[in-house]
């Protein structure tokens, strides 16, 4: 690889080239393909002035959609079938494919990557202006020929697998979109796609075998992720690379035109997104124009056209307006074919879809285990269901990189733009079917480690002389072994018994720590647990305290216990407090709980030591009482008054009193303004939004909670925060301990027990259920040539190196970020080692390592190739969001803006072929960056909405801060299910749709979900026996809007959808309160704020929009 | 003299008050050529079985600067309703409610018996009286346990509507809140930190209006509802809450580590309960009573650190000036003392250690406050706990021996003026017309405030006589004095009593026999010794000590009849005949030597002389000392290394302790059997000795062999029970019970008697005396003898 890689003298692609020549050649072809972006751009800028002008006149429009028809038509199919099989991967011609290719080990799921793309299709279209799909598609067929291709190409891979099956399923499946009635349009494409891709099928067909071959020789073994990778592209390359080429001079002309009618006489139109929305608007309602157009060529085939039927008038005014300036502006418009040419927008199915692409990996690689053995593999989506084998890495639920290929030098990385990152999760919980990591005792001397760096033993050390020493992998020291660790090595310099220890086998591992490792040399006592309550007079109106207090009783059998333990180790105290605390004394001797009133505040200390810290089932019938007495004593209390910095400072001295680590869990309600330590003022201030002060609001008020985290820190005393606020509490300064110190924080705006009880208590039982480590540090050890240099997430560094967590549980993340400090070798590729040394919840002193290898490059392609885009929007919304406390926010969206479109850039120039500028061609593994990136932009913190308080923003903030790569893909792309479209008694969940309101039919119920908010979408029109069945009321008016429990009712659909909902609160790691949203009712505005692909009311950009917007920047940057 | 002795014992009887003078030198330059400054020991709430207060006003005199209360001593017109004011001559309408008095029919204040009369005032608030425990938890597991019964008992005696309130320290203060139901609460303070009184009041949530949980309190009458806290609450309402409350207490849980003392927040805590009750019930009477086992080890008023390696400060470390904490530690007490005083409420001391607990330092809160302070070894003994529950005596009328919130005006005629007072009090600086510019003891007012006292608490009162020689006092002429003591009595009444007494003038140069022969010597050396101990708190001992003797040559030298340097001519009338004496065994008590005595003992003494009636202050001055044996029945013997001998059993009583002290029968000589059956037919132990003849055994050998016994010996066993009876009943009476030592010749704590008695006999001259006539005293001291021969020689002489 390496030789070949150097070789080729074209561009990136060169490197695969050498290796799969014809297929690289092809890829270029097929980069080409991208111009769809260009037309995008121009809907983006042109929204201003001119296009606006233009759309409005119908007489424009009737002429195109004349013309437009036919080119709709040709296109529509083409673009269709690229979008069932690979919408995104039209737009990223080579690319793409090759991340298809490399997912899918599998080719298998490929058959059913047909069936995806019809059902996601038809939702695209019908919300979504068709038209601009038509648009668009013309612009992308190149992308759409080109993905096409890929699928093809997939199943060609598959051929071992049977994929000419795959693709007859592929095609058979079309015809079930026909079964939605309701998705007419979405048939038609189907429909178009298979033929197009029938056309596009045989090269690609014959290129996947091939790559095929090449595969199995490169990696020799069945496991050829990283060969398959490599051939995919260009298997995606072959058949793009003619279809591309078409596409691609058509397209560039389209995008152009509107860019330089937009730029030219408009001018503002790339730096303008609030002044192009409305603008943007009207050509949305253009968009659908066109869409609708096209449709109905397609709705005369399938039955769904009639109801576009109606629409088809106005959708083609615009697209003959958008092809003229398309048209004009493109150099390559020659190149066009005339029917692309016709083409006027973009078309929203054409553009990369996330849940294509979510579903592709599902389908691609979701059945078979991911085995870790191979070095620089990329793991299947987050999205995707699989198994992990560990066979020397870690698991990627452990880490992710963004990237598993890194360039060779820092000035590749440099050039590339693309961050180095790792997501670790150091004690991610895993599915029942994996095996935790096995703990090694190595007794007295604790683990082995290198002499110099420090580094754990791990499969990568490599031992030499016989088994006599080892060279560390990390820093090339050679070490002793010491005796009673000698084993001899086998003829391949293995040791013998290699396979009989963890470490040295294993990717994950643990090691029991000696005393060494701990704290003043002394083992460590069992943590503890203190529940520290407000109980001013918010808190027991609210009838929080009552409810917690209750629930505690109960809770507290559940306390996280280790192994096959009866009881768990950890000690419980309670506090209580206003403006002074209580503490109690539960020591079981007692009869009754004794209650220790401490109001000196200005200076907190614990009042007791002895029966503070007690172990639930010794002093169960004091605690009981006392939970019983507590909302019993504040009943009528008066006091409205908080404090808070003292409550932390109270139970991180009673940890320090009782020398252990351990948590707190404050449930807060109010702003803290009683005269003490950490006193807050109300500073809340929307005016200070979009000015340079905005940033104010994220950072705390005052220096004393930093110092406190510290403090708390150093004792490992980690803080969990309930906030349960009816005002502002000043989040950004409340949550700055649980931020420090690992903890978590939980908000109940308005908390009232009726409506959030369950909420709140499946939060709370599961926070307190989980399993944590306490008083941890951990530290990312690099080979040389990287290293560790930034670090997000919720924990306090003292140092540079040292990640110090009080607490750690199996939610929160570190992301590390890496830079070069030297050169890396292609050959020993880069390792990283994670350690993280923390105590158990039964107070045993662990190490954990994590170990992962990184394949190195030369070739930028290579890095695109094997690039993580969820992995790197974690990366960027961390880093934004750390932003914004020192920056503008404008200027954080401008940097992030920049990043991407030099990431992009990049590519073009590298690795993408020579093609016209007018191109969009996105990396096939990047190809949802753009979408990602707006919702990144777009979210609360970086572009807040009306209704978005500061509280609500600092919540998010730091919620973000330790979020996994899951959690931040759905958090920014929410998932959005259709309910009522799947037959009822289908068992799976239903595919997801995009995130557009163009995608919802009134006729249907949806479900919404981002890891936070759930929401259940009622259509007008919803047949009235669904809502009879699911809301037990007669008609859509008496659905009471707001709803957040669903009756139980015994019939399948009710059933099926509460099973549904249950199912997807199991899966975050926060309850989700559900909320019932009917179809024009005001709270629907708030459901269209998690429509990330649409405009939003607070400026977002649109999906289209903003892909236009980053086509211009990477042509500023190309240029 | 007979007649001056019964005169003034009359006098104590029935006023309570004992002059030095009872015959008044008349001019101010006669008085100062007296030595002994015109003074009394005045004892302000003396019982009076025979005294029914009256349930009216006293009626006062209405110039303002005078407010003197009518009198016997005061001329009445009874037909124009007028009285004269004995001391500014104003002349008084009788109030309405008089009007029907005449020679026969008079109110009780004019009648002469009635020189002390006490009113009881009806109006204002009547507050319960208040107890609030202070206790110390870092104690002994058995220690706490006994005091924790103490305290549970305690609650018995008070008063059933008293508010009782509860603190406990140890590195933390915890102050309970005794009114809840269910849990129990407390409020925690750290020990480190001293905080004004607003602060703890915030913290304790005092500043707002008393919550809603203080209900109708059946004890006063609710027309004076006062704010209540939940801190202090009435003994009937939480008595069962807070005797398990004081059961449940533990030892302070935090650890203590080799080495090293538990840290004790003393001055914290008190510092709390002085907030506590300023913020609450500020002049009314209320008690904080500190129970403490050790010293201060942290926070404000620390007084040692919590190294065990490093000693509690000694006299030695203090005259080095090596003490480090004390005067932080005198300054935060002195401090809250005077809060104390100020708010009218008192502070006991209750230190029970083995070692110093810092009474030193602590001294103050006591003194200043009229508070007790007990100093014993261990909650566990007999003399704590008795001490404790004597507090809660009652007198013939049921009522609690105790009264708060007292203020004492001293009242003179114009030709004299009140130089100052020592006693447990405080000045309330009230500049009038009688008051001195030269100050003994506490000066510059004529009212104290005495915020704690019992009947017998005694003051010294000190006067000067301004009246100029030029201008002599008419003939006949009597100065008088008015004692006004305002005070809450344990009924909560306000009380006032009011004792008017008046003296002869006499001219000192005609009249100086009679001014000698009303020479009190008993009350002079008292009010003397009173003196010399108020100065050795801020000088040096030895200046005292020479202040004291310089005193006593010139005294001698005005008084004493004698050929000028002629020793041996020397005497010394009846009336001072004793007051040599007196100030030899002054000299030698631990109130002025701090030798063999630790800061704490010196302080502990200090304390109770300063408050002691007279004729307990002259035990103390000089010890007695009673003989027991065969010969005949017991007797009161010298003070005197002579007095102990081989065949008697000595009881001492040093006030603060009671010797029992079985005699030695010296060996060398073969003891007669017949001298032992000349002791009343009772037959030698040594005659049924199993061992046969002994050629010497002691009491105590009998004792232990057990002779008392048996019936044949029960003349020895009445023998051994007589000082037993004697000195039961003295630690009856007294307060604080005295530390009861019963030992035997060559035993250790036989020290008590030997460093008291004069030492007559030392190793020195032993052999000059001969043997057989008493013990030798180890001493270098000098003897009564040698100091009588010296002060002689001083005297005759001309020299000084």
């Amino acid at each position: 690889m390496n030789v070949n890689q150097s070789a080729p003298p074209v561009p990136p692609f060169g490197q695969p080239q050498p290796v799969y020549q014809g297929y690289h050649q092809s890829s270029y072809g097929g980069q080409p393909g991208s111009t769809a972006p260009t037309t995008s751009y121009g809907a983006y800028n042109g929204p201003v002035p001119g296009y606006q002008q233009t759309s409005p006149p119908g007489v424009s429009r009737a002429p195109p959609s004349s013309e437009a028809p036919p080119a709709s038509t040709a296109q529509a199919p083409c673009g269709q079938a690229a979008y069932g099989q690979f919408g995104q991967g039209d737009v990223q011609n080579g690319p793409s494919s090759t991340v298809q290719m490399q997912r899918f080990p599998g080719s298998q799921p490929f058959g059913s990557v047909p069936l995806t793309p019809v059902v996601s299709q038809p939702t695209v279209l019908q919300p979504y202006g068709p038209p601009p799909t038509s648009a668009q598609v013309t612009a992308q067929l190149a992308g759409m020929q080109i993905s096409g291709a890929v699928a093809p190409a997939l199943p060609p891979v598959g051929l071992g697998y049977g994929s000419p099956a795959s693709l007859a399923s592929a095609s058979g499946s079309f015809p079930n979109p026909g079964l939605y009635g309701s998705y007419p349009q979405g048939q038609a494409p189907p429909l178009s796609q298979a033929q197009g891709h029938l056309g596009a099928q045989p090269p690609q067909r014959s290129a996947p075998p091939q790559a095929s071959t090449f595969t199995s020789p490169a990696s020799g073994g069945p496991r050829m992720p990283s060969m398959t990778g490599p051939f995919l592209p260009g298997q995606g390359f072959g058949g793009p690379s003619l279809s591309q080429p078409n596409h691609v001079s058509s397209p560039p002309p389209q995008a152009l035109p509107p860019g330089t009618q937009m730029t030219g006489p408009p001018g503002p139109p790339p730096p303008m997104h609030s002044s192009q929305q409305p603008g943007y608007q009207l050509q949305q309602n253009g968009s659908f124009g066109p869409a609708r157009g096209p449709q109905p060529n397609y709705g005369s085939p399938y039955p769904g056209a009639p109801t576009f039927g109606s629409q088809p008038g106005p959708p083609q005014p615009l697209p003959p307006k958008r092809l003229d300036p398309d048209a004009i502006p493109s150099p390559q418009l020659n190149e066009l074919p005339p029917q692309q040419k016709t083409r006027h927008r973009i078309d929203p199915d054409a553009i990369p879809s996330p849940i294509q692409v979510i579903e592709d990996d599902r389908n691609n690689r979701g059945s078979e285990p991911f085995v870790t053995g191979v070095r620089g593999q990329v793991p299947p989506l987050v999205t995707t269901n699989f198994l992990v084998k560990d066979q020397g890495n870690a698991s990627p639920r452990y880490i992710r990189c963004t990237s598993y290929n890194i360039p060779c030098t820092s000035d590749m990385a440099k050039q590339a733009q693309v961050p180095l990152a790792a997501v670790i999760k150091p004690l991610a919980r895993l599915p029942p079917e994996e095996v935790s990591p096995y703990v090694v005792d190595h007794g007295e001397s604790g683990p082995l480690r290198c002499n110099r760096c420090k580094a754990y033993m791990c499969p990568f050390m490599q031992f030499i002389e016989g088994g006599r020493r080892f060279q560390c992998c990390f820093c090339s020291c050679i070490n002793d072994v010491p005796p009673q660790y000698f084993q001899h090595l086998d003829h391949t310099g293995k040791r013998v018994d290699a396979y009989d220890r963890p470490e040295l086998s294993l990717g994950s591992y643990e090691f029991l720590a000696t005393v060494d490792y701990c704290k003043n040399n002394k083992f460590p006592s069992p943590p503890a647990f203190i529940f520290m309550i407000d109980v001013s007079y918010n808190a027991i109106r609210s009838g929080l305290v009552r409810l917690l207090c209750e629930e505690l009783k109960s809770l507290l059998d559940f306390l996280p216990r280790e192994g096959g333990t009866e009881e768990s180790a950890i000690r419980v105290g309670f506090v209580t407090y206003n403006k002074v605390l209580h503490f109690y004394n539960v020591k079981s001797s007692l009869a009754q709980p004794q209650m220790m009133v401490v109001s000196d505040v200005a200076d907190m200390f614990v009042p007791l030591l002895d029966g503070f810290l007690v172990n639930v089932s010794e002093s169960r019938a004091v605690i009981t009482s006392l939970l019983d007495q507590i909302p019993e004593m504040f009943a009528d209390t008066r006091e409205t008054e908080t404090v808070f910095a003292p409550v932390i400072q109270a139970g991180m001295e009673a940890l320090k009193a009782a020398e252990c680590a351990g948590k707190l869990f404050l449930f807060h309600t109010s702003l803290p303004i009683a005269e003490a330590p950490g006193k807050l003022k109300n500073r809340d201030d929307r005016k200070l939004i979009n000015t340079d002060k905005e940033k104010t609001l994220f950072q705390p008020q005052t220096g004393a909670y930093q110092t406190l985290a510290k403090e708390c820190v150093a004792q490992g005393c980690c803080v969990d925060l309930f906030l349960f606020p009816n005002q502002y509490v000043d989040v950004a300064t409340l949550s700055v301990v649980p931020q420090l110190t690992g903890g978590s924080v939980y908000k109940y705006a308005c908390f009232q027990v009726e409506n959030d009880q369950e909420r709140f208590l499946s939060d709370l039982r599961r926070d307190v259920q989980k399993v944590v480590g306490f008083d941890a540090v951990m530290r990312v050890r690099t080979s040389t040539g990287i290293r560790a240099v930034d670090f997000f997430g919720a924990f306090y560094m003292s140092n540079t190196t040292d990640v110090e967590l009080a607490g750690l549980d199996g939610d929160k993340t570190v992301t590390v970020e890496f830079k070069h400090d030297d050169r890396l070798n292609e050959e020993s590729g880069a390792l990283l080692q994670c350690a993280l040394l923390y105590t158990s919840c039964a107070g045993q002193r662990r190490l954990r390592i994590h170990n992962l290898a990184l394949n190195c490059c030369t070739q930028l392609a290579d890095l695109y190739r094997n690039c993580e885009t969820d992995t790197l929007i974690n990366y960027m919304a961390k880093f934004a969001y750390r932003g914004v406390l020192n920056s503008p926010v404008k200027t954080v969206r401008d940097t992030l803006i920049t990043q991407c479109a030099q990431i992009l850039a990049c590519y073009r120039k590298n690795c993408a072929s020579p093609s016209s500028a007018g191109q969009l061609i996105l990396p096939e593994c990047m190809k949802l960056l753009p979408v990602y990136l707006n919702c990144v932009l777009k979210s609360d913190v970086l572009q807040p909405g009306a209704e978005v308080t500061t509280d609500d923003r600092a919540y998010v903030r730091q919620l973000v801060t330790s979020m996994d790569v899951a959690e931040t893909n759905v958090f920014f792309y929410p998932r959005l299910l259709p309910l009522t479209k799947s037959p009822i008694e289908s068992a799976t969940e239903p595919p997801a749709v995009r995130a557009s309101e163009e995608r919802l039919s009134n006729g249907d119920i949806y479900l919404l979900e981002n890891g936070l908010n759930l929401f259940l979408w009622v259509g007008a029109s919803v047949q009235q026996g669904v809502v009879q069945s699911l809301f037990n009321v007669s008609s859509f008016s008496q659905i009471t809007s707001g709803l957040s429990i669903l009756p139980v009712l015994d019939n399948p659909l009710s059933k099926k959808v509460r099973g549904l909902i249950d199912s997807l609160r199991a899966q975050r790691s926060r309850y989700m309160k559900l909320i019932v949203v009917k179809q024009e009712d005001k709270l629907e505005m708030l459901f269209k704020h998690f429509l990330v692909e649409d405009k939003s009311l607070s400026g977002g950009a649109s999906y289209v929009d903003f892909l236009c917007h980053m086509h211009k920047e990477i042509r500023q940057l190309l240029s | 003299m007979a007649t001056y002795l019964e005169f003034i014992q009359q006098n104590e009887e029935q006023d309570g008050v004992r002059f030095s003078w009872n015959v008044w030198p008349s001019s101010r330059l006669e008085a100062t050529r007296m030595v002994v400054p015109l003074a009394c020991l005045l004892t302000p709430l003396k019982e009076r079985p025979d005294l029914p207060p009256v349930q009216y006003e006293p009626v006062l005199c209405s110039r303002p600067t005078c407010k003197a209360i009518l009198n016997p001593l005061c001329q009445v017109d009874y037909r124009a309703k007028l009285w004269a004011c004995n001391f500014c001559f104003q002349r008084n309408q009788f109030p309405p409610a008089y009007t029907g008095i005449s020679e026969v029919n008079q109110p009780a204040e004019l009648m002469p018996q009635f020189s002390t009369i006490e009113y009881v005032i009806q109006r204002g608030a009547q507050s319960p009286l208040i107890f609030l425990y202070v206790v110390d938890t870092c104690l002994e597991e058995d220690d706490l346990q006994a005091l924790k019964e103490s305290l549970q008992m305690s609650l018995s005696l008070l008063p059933p509507d008293a508010l009782v309130g509860l603190i406990t320290f140890g590195r933390m203060v915890q102050v309970h809140e005794l009114s809840c139901e269910g849990i129990s609460k407390s409020y925690v303070f750290r020990g480190t930190k001293d905080l004004t009184a607003k602060q703890i009041q915030d913290m304790l949530g005092l500043t707002k209006p008393a919550m809603p949980m203080q209900q109708a309190r059946p004890g006063p009458p609710q027309e004076h509802p006062f704010v209540s806290s939940r801190f202090l609450q009435p003994v009937h309402k939480i008595d069962m809450n807070l005797t398990d409350l004081l059961g449940e207490l533990q030892r302070d849980p935090w650890p203590v580590t080799q080495g090293k003392r538990p840290l004790r927040s003393t001055g914290v805590a008190l510092s709390i309960a002085v907030g506590l009750l300023e913020g609450t019930f500020p002049n009314t009477g209320a008690r904080i009573m500190l129970f403490t086992g050790g010293p201060p080890t942290q926070g404000p008023g620390m007084v040692v650190g919590d190294e065990l390696k490093v000693p509690i400060r000694s006299w030695h470390d203090i005259e080095k000036d090596n003490a480090r904490f004390m005067k932080k530690a005198t300054k935060h007490y002195e401090m809250l003392a005077n809060r104390t005083a100020t708010n009218g409420h008192c502070i006991d001391i209750y230190a029970c250690a083995l070692d110093q607990t810092g009474l030193l330092e602590m001294k103050c809160c006591a003194n200043l406050t009229g508070g007790h302070m007990v100093m014993g070894d261990s909650f566990n003994t007999s003399l704590f706990k008795q001490t404790f529950q004597r507090i809660f005596s009652k007198d013939f009328n049921g009522d609690f021996r105790m009264a708060f919130g007292a203020t004492l005006e001293v009242k003179t005629s114009r030709e004299l003026k009140v130089a100052g007072a020592i006693g447990p009090c405080v000045s309330l600086n009230v500049k009038g017309p009688c008051v001195s510019e030269n100050e003994l003891g506490v000066g510059g007012t004529n009212q104290w405030k005495i915020c704690g006292l019992d009947p017998t608490s005694t003051l010294g009162i000190y006067f000067e006589v301004v009246n100029q020689h030029n201008a002599p006092v008419p003939q006949g002429g009597r100065g008088a004095i008015q004692f006004v003591t305002q005070y809450q009595h344990s009924s909560t009444q306000r009380r006032i009593r009011v004792t008017t007494i008046a003296r002869n003038w006499a001219d000192a140069q005609s009249q100086l026999r009679h001014i000698e022969a009303a020479f009190d010597q008993e009350a002079a050396a008292v009010l003397m010794a009173r003196l010399g101990v108020f100065r050795a708190e801020s000088e040096e001992g030895p200046d005292v000590l020479r202040w004291l003797d310089r005193q006593l040559i010139r005294l001698c030298q005005k008084f004493g009849q004698y050929n000028k340097e002629d020793p041996t001519s020397f005497r010394l009338s009846d009336s001072f005949s004793l007051y040599p004496q007196f100030m030899f065994h002054l000299r030698r008590s631990p109130f002025l030597q701090v030798f063999n005595n630790s800061p704490d003992e010196s302080s502990y003494y200090r304390h109770h002389f300063a408050r002691q009636d007279l004729t307990q202050s002259l035990i103390m001055i000089q010890p007695i000392l009673y003989s027991y044996s065969f010969h005949g029945p017991p007797e009161p013997v010298l003070l005197d290394s002579s007095s102990i001998l081989a065949d008697r059993i000595l009881l001492m009583d040093t006030f603060f302790q009671i010797v029992i002290y079985l005699g030695e029968l010296k060996g060398h000589e073969r003891l007669d059997p017949v001298v032992a059956v000349k002791w009343k037919g009772w037959v030698a132990p040594w005659d049924s000795h199993p061992l046969g003849v002994f050629s010497y055994l002691t009491i105590a050998q009998w004792r232990k062999a057990g002779y008392q016994d048996m019936p044949e010996y029960e003349n020895f066993k009445h023998l051994l029970q007589a000082p037993l009876d004697d000195a039961q009943e003295i630690l009856q009476a007294r307060f604080p019970m005295p530390r009861y030592i019963n030992t035997e010749h060559g035993g250790s704590q036989a020290r008590f008697l030997l460093s008291k008695v004069n030492p007559s006999q030392t190793h020195n001259n032993l052999y000059a005396w001969g043997q057989e006539t008493g013990a030798p005293i180890l001493t270098d001291d000098v003897s009564l003898q040698v100091f009588m021969d010296h002060l002689k020689k001083l005297a005759v002489s001309s020299a000084c």
